[in-house]
């Protein structure tokens, strides 16, 4: 079979599979007074239909911004808008202003559930499948079974087509950002990225490395010459970009502040829910919500995450190479998840998407961090009654990844990437040759771990005095595999060069 | 948990095949079920309930037992499991009950069953030698075969959205078939004598495992002209196959004997007063009569030939009621129907006896007597083409001519199930498996067959592209035009006309390469 063939037969395998999860309940389904992300998607399309665009982020009598206020930047409002023309063609009722609050219908679900898979569609499925076209030194077979795994990556599938987002919108622009920007694209590229931006303001947790890997390559060229022309190129590209998107906006002072108050809720807590990142793990012990007044919070989060992503960033900066890049994207997004201020449980798809671009160089590991960032979801997944098709999914994803990498048998030094760091440790212990044994052993033990907190989440009642006991210890656990997985990853960054040296000489 | 571990460790791309589509079957719980659902909860209630004396007598559901007896014991096993789920699906009086855990228990019981096709999709695998092509794994015929039975198309509709215990069934025909090919008679046709006393459908076929098993298996030598020697006969071998299928039948119909309701479980197995066609006309021979003299109609009453008063109403309203009656053409009665089912089964049957090919010969006659009877047979069901799709994949590894002949025939085979899915949920499922299934079996048989003459010819690919128009036409264009109201039978009539005329084509086709396939003495081919 031809490439083009067989890939079509992957993206054929990935789109029913969303479709049927997305034949389950959603976020909010029947539970009034405030429903869920669902109802926030549809009462995002009754405000920018019925509004103009000037009361968009402003309170006012029609706009009650304490019910599912608009707090995504601008393009995601331009989104609603253009599904809200759509639905006024099929039913004028889902988007009528005050009426048409808490709407639920099989034929409305339908017509959300089909927006979501149109975006993906249009943007994160072309993305992944040029991505993985583009790979270097790669059989086609492998390509293509690429491809399917990163399609099947259930995180991703669950939160857009059970819970209800349209995560595929930003995260494809940013996969095409990426794109971009390692195929020397590097208008486009950063084109591309800031719309993802300007799509979700999560995205800003990927702008570092694309920053640094863009400012490195005109370091590279030479400020004095062509690098200082890429350089301007760039920034007229991003500013243009933003300006477009926010024109209605930025005409008036008042209004553009008011987008970033929306967009960026300060006063909102540390964290919200049950989040598998630092601070919400660290309150089982000290309740640092309550201890710490509000902007020391902001304060220690901020150092915490700037500190953690620094040494990476450098690395970037001084020598930017299309593989560094995409592991700094991976341990850029972790800080941020574990350590900055008010991150969703969902927040981890975005550190899931760069890796699923290095899913090809270490199977091992990423498949390991995939299934645990989907874990990390579980309690929000069980509110929202996707239990059959969250296992469904993620096993679905296990054995795409174990025959078309074989991943257990991927995990000598040189497979994990770690050959380089084993080495120079070895320089001091000799006898530090277990790395790879332990690893095995660490994964088992995750594992089983994940299936017996699922089993008992699943069937146990939680003990009357901590009702919150099992998503607090989902949590706590993923939270440990999460720093193992940050420190794993700088650890490749750091040592990557080295490696590389060796080769040279 | 334990087999997951296995396809992980061992990168074992068959049971990764297997385990892929079993998740796809989980995903699909949720989806629209049809009336069926009720047939088969009804019958559990029926079966748990009654004692058998009243399973062929109950008539409270419409949907009375209508299966043979192997099938309500079936149904009597899985009521002993399903009292663990929910009670209340077991009441005969709880019409249409479809609680969270009933659907749960259903859809997990056709799931289940289906292990028995795996298997034998697993051993079919072992015994078909089909051309040896490249090294690559996708381009193995045993992949390839693997690949078009575990996620056949129609198969995972019917079973695990329509709902229907089609796998398993399907599993023990496949795996009979298996034991043929690997001379293992007896067991075969125990099983098929089985699976007749699961479903009756199956009868279709029997010819052509009798005539083959009589010919090739009791007599045990041929002339060196590949005709019969008489005198070879062995007859314990005929007296172990009769007393096969006589304690089957004793142990399935023997207590109903000795009930003395023998005519009243016959009477509901074979439901003679029940139409030519099926509401929505199965895409077969009479599709193409019905369509023919509708259109004979709309002529002679445009021509003023006919006099509209004495037209039957019923044909111009809708056209979709159960009797159909004819305005122009003669009607057709059920013992019509028999003796064309008859002549057209003869000619396979004739080859057979006289042109012995072995197990392939065997197989080829099987498909033909299951194709000629949904050609012409009476009250044809759409989903009886499965009986014919999916021992024809069996042969499609094997020869191009063959690969061409079932991609037709698959390709209108499953397409003409589309009406089985009317609701809108359902809509871009059914699309997409039938785009994922029929882009992966003419890609791969194209890459198995490259170096060979290309597999359609122009007017093959022409009539296979159309269905994609059609489908457009009949499911987005028709509803939001005008005749909506006026001709609301128009969207299935095309599409039972249009793939009547692919189906009967490649009827006709493997029918012409059975007669005209040289034939080959089993001495000379060593």
């Amino acid at each position: 079979m031809d490439n083009g063939n067989l890939m079509t037969t992957v993206v054929l395998i990935g789109l029913p599979l969303r479709w049927t999860v997305s034949l389950n309940s959603y976020s909010g389904a029947g539970k009034p007074p405030m429903f869920g992300d669902y109802e926030a998607q549809r009462h995002w399309q009754e405000i920018t239909f019925n509004l103009p665009i000037k009361q968009w982020y402003f309170n006012s009598s029609d706009n009650n911004l304490l019910y599912w206020g608009l707090d995504y930047p601008p393009l995601t409002a331009y989104h609603s808008l253009l599904c809200a023309y759509v639905a006024k063609v099929i039913n004028p009722d889902w988007i009528a202003l005050h009426t048409s609050r808490g709407y639920e219908s099989e034929a409305h679900k339908l017509f959300m559930r089909a927006t979501v898979l149109i975006a993906d569609l249009l943007i994160y499925i072309p993305a992944v499948v040029l991505y993985c076209c583009c790979l270097k030194e790669m059989s086609t077979k492998k390509k293509v079974a690429n491809a399917l795994c990163i399609l099947l990556y259930p995180g991703l599938i669950l939160i857009d087509y059970g819970h209800f987002q349209y995560n595929s919108v930003s995260l494809g622009f940013a996969l095409w950002g990426v794109l971009g920007v390692s195929c020397h694209w590097d208008l486009l590229g950063s084109l591309a990225f800031c719309l993802a931006i300007n799509y979700k303001q999560m995205e800003l947790y990927h702008s570092l490395p694309f920053f640094c890997f863009l400012l490195g390559k005109c370091f590279k060229k030479g400020l004095k010459g062509k690098g200082f022309v890429l350089l301007v190129k760039l920034a007229c590209t991003v500013v243009a970009s933003f300006v477009l998107c926010w024109l209605p906006f930025v005409t008036e002072k008042e209004q553009t502040l008011q987008v970033l108050r929306r967009l960026f809720p300060v006063d909102r807590g540390l964290f919200e829910d049950k989040v598998a990142n630092i601070w919400c793990s660290l309150s089982v012990f000290l309740k640092i919500k309550n201890i710490l007044p509000h902007h020391t919070q902001i304060k220690i989060s901020f150092c915490f995450t700037f500190l953690s992503l620094l040494p990476a960033c450098i690395k970037l900066i001084l020598q930017p190479s299309p593989k560094g890049f995409r592991y700094t994207l991976v341990t850029c997004a972790l800080s941020f998840f574990l350590f900055s201020f008010q991150v969703h449980e969902k927040s981890i798809l975005l550190v899931s998407l760069p890796v699923c671009l290095v899913l090809n160089e270490i199977p091992f590991m990423s498949t390991w961090f995939l299934l645990v960032s989907t874990f990390s979801m579980l309690p929000l997944l069980l509110k929202d009654d996707l239990l059959m098709p969250t296992i469904v999914t993620v096993m679905a994803f296990f054995i795409a990844c174990a025959t078309s990498f074989s991943i257990f048998e991927k995990i000598s030094e040189e497979e994990l990437q770690l050959k380089s760091f084993s080495v120079s440790v070895r320089k001091y212990f000799p006898c530090f040759t277990f790395l790879p044994r332990v690893i095995q052993r660490l994964f088992l033990m995750s594992a089983i771990t994940m299936v017996l907190l699922t089993l008992m989440t699943v069937t146990l009642d939680p003990p009357q005095k901590f009702p919150d006991l099992f998503p607090v210890l989902v949590c706590f656990v993923s939270c440990l595999k999460f720093l193992f997985f940050l420190v794993y990853f700088n650890i490749i960054i750091m040592w990557d060069s080295k490696s590389g040296r060796n080769q040279k000489k | 948990m334990a087999a997951l571990g296995l396809a992980a460790s061992g990168g074992n791309w068959f049971s990764a095949l297997a385990l892929g589509v079993t998740l796809l079957k989980c995903l699909l719980i949720p989806t629209y079920h049809s009336t069926d659902f009720e047939v088969h909860r009804n019958w559990l209630a029926i079966t748990h309930s009654l004692p058998v004396s009243q399973w062929y007598y109950e008539e409270t559901s419409e949907w009375t037992l209508d299966y043979p007896p192997f099938f309500a014991w079936f149904e009597y096993a899985l009521s002993h499991v399903a009292k663990y789920f929910d009670q209340e699906m077991l009441n005969i009086h709880n019409l249409n009950y479809a609680s969270s855990k009933t659907l749960l228990f259903q859809r997990f019981s056709v799931i289940f069953t289906d292990i028995l096709f795996v298997y034998a999709v697993h051993e079919c695998c072992k015994c078909i030698d089909g051309k040896k092509a490249g090294k690559e794994l996708t381009e193995k015929p045993k992949f390839i075969l693997s690949v078009l039975l575990l996620w056949n198309f129609g198969l995972l509709i019917v079973d695990h959205i329509h709902f229907q215990y089609n796998g398993f069934l399907m599993g023990l025909m496949l795996l009979s078939i298996a034991r043929l090919f690997q001379k293992r008679h007896m067991e075969g046709a125990l099983l098929f004598a089985v699976l007749l006393h699961f479903k009756h459908i199956y009868l279709y076929v029997a010819p052509a495992y009798g005539i083959y098993l009589l010919r090739s298996y009791c007599f045990t030598a041929n002339k060196p002209d590949g005709s019969v020697r008489w005198n070879s006969f062995n007859f314990v071998r005929l007296i172990s196959l009769g007393l096969i299928v006589f304690l089957v039948s004793a142990l399935s119909l023997g207590p109903f004997l000795a009930l003395n309701q023998l005519p009243q479980v016959f009477s509901r197995l074979f439901p003679f007063k029940r139409g030519l066609c099926h509401a929505y006309w199965a895409p077969n021979f009479w599709a193409l009569y019905n369509a023919l003299d509708k259109v004979l109609s709309v002529i002679g009453l445009k021509l003023k030939l006919l006099d509209p008063n004495k037209i039957p109403k019923a044909s111009m309203t809708s056209g979709l009621v159960q009797q159909f009656q004819h305005t122009v053409l003669p009607s057709v009665t059920p013992l019509a129907t028999l003796i064309c089912t008859l002549i057209a089964i003869l000619p396979s049957i004739f080859c057979l006896w006289f042109k012995p090919q072995g197990p392939k010969g065997f197989l080829r006659c099987l498909i033909l007597c299951a194709l000629s009877s949904f050609m012409f047979g009476w009250h044809v069901h759409e989903k009886a083409i499965l009986l014919a799709i999916l021992p024809m994949s069996l042969l499609s590894v094997g020869k191009a001519g063959d690969a061409s002949i079932f991609l037709i025939l698959t390709t209108t085979g499953h397409y003409s199930l589309f009406p089985l899915l009317f609701t809108a949920p359902e809509l871009p499922i059914k699309i997409l498996l039938m785009l994922l299934f029929t882009i992966y079996s003419i890609s791969s048989l194209k890459t198995l067959f490259r170096k060979e003459k290309p597999l359609f010819n122009w007017i093959e690919t022409f009539y296979l592209l159309g269905l994609g128009p059609l489908e457009v036409f009949c499911e987005f264009v028709f509803p939001f035009t005008s005749w909506k109201l006026k001709y609301s039978f128009l969207p299935l009539l095309l599409t039972s006309a249009y793939c009547a005329v692919g189906i009967t084509y490649a009827w006709f086709r493997l029918y012409v390469s059975v007669l005209t396939d040289p034939p080959v003495s089993k001495t000379k081919k060593q």
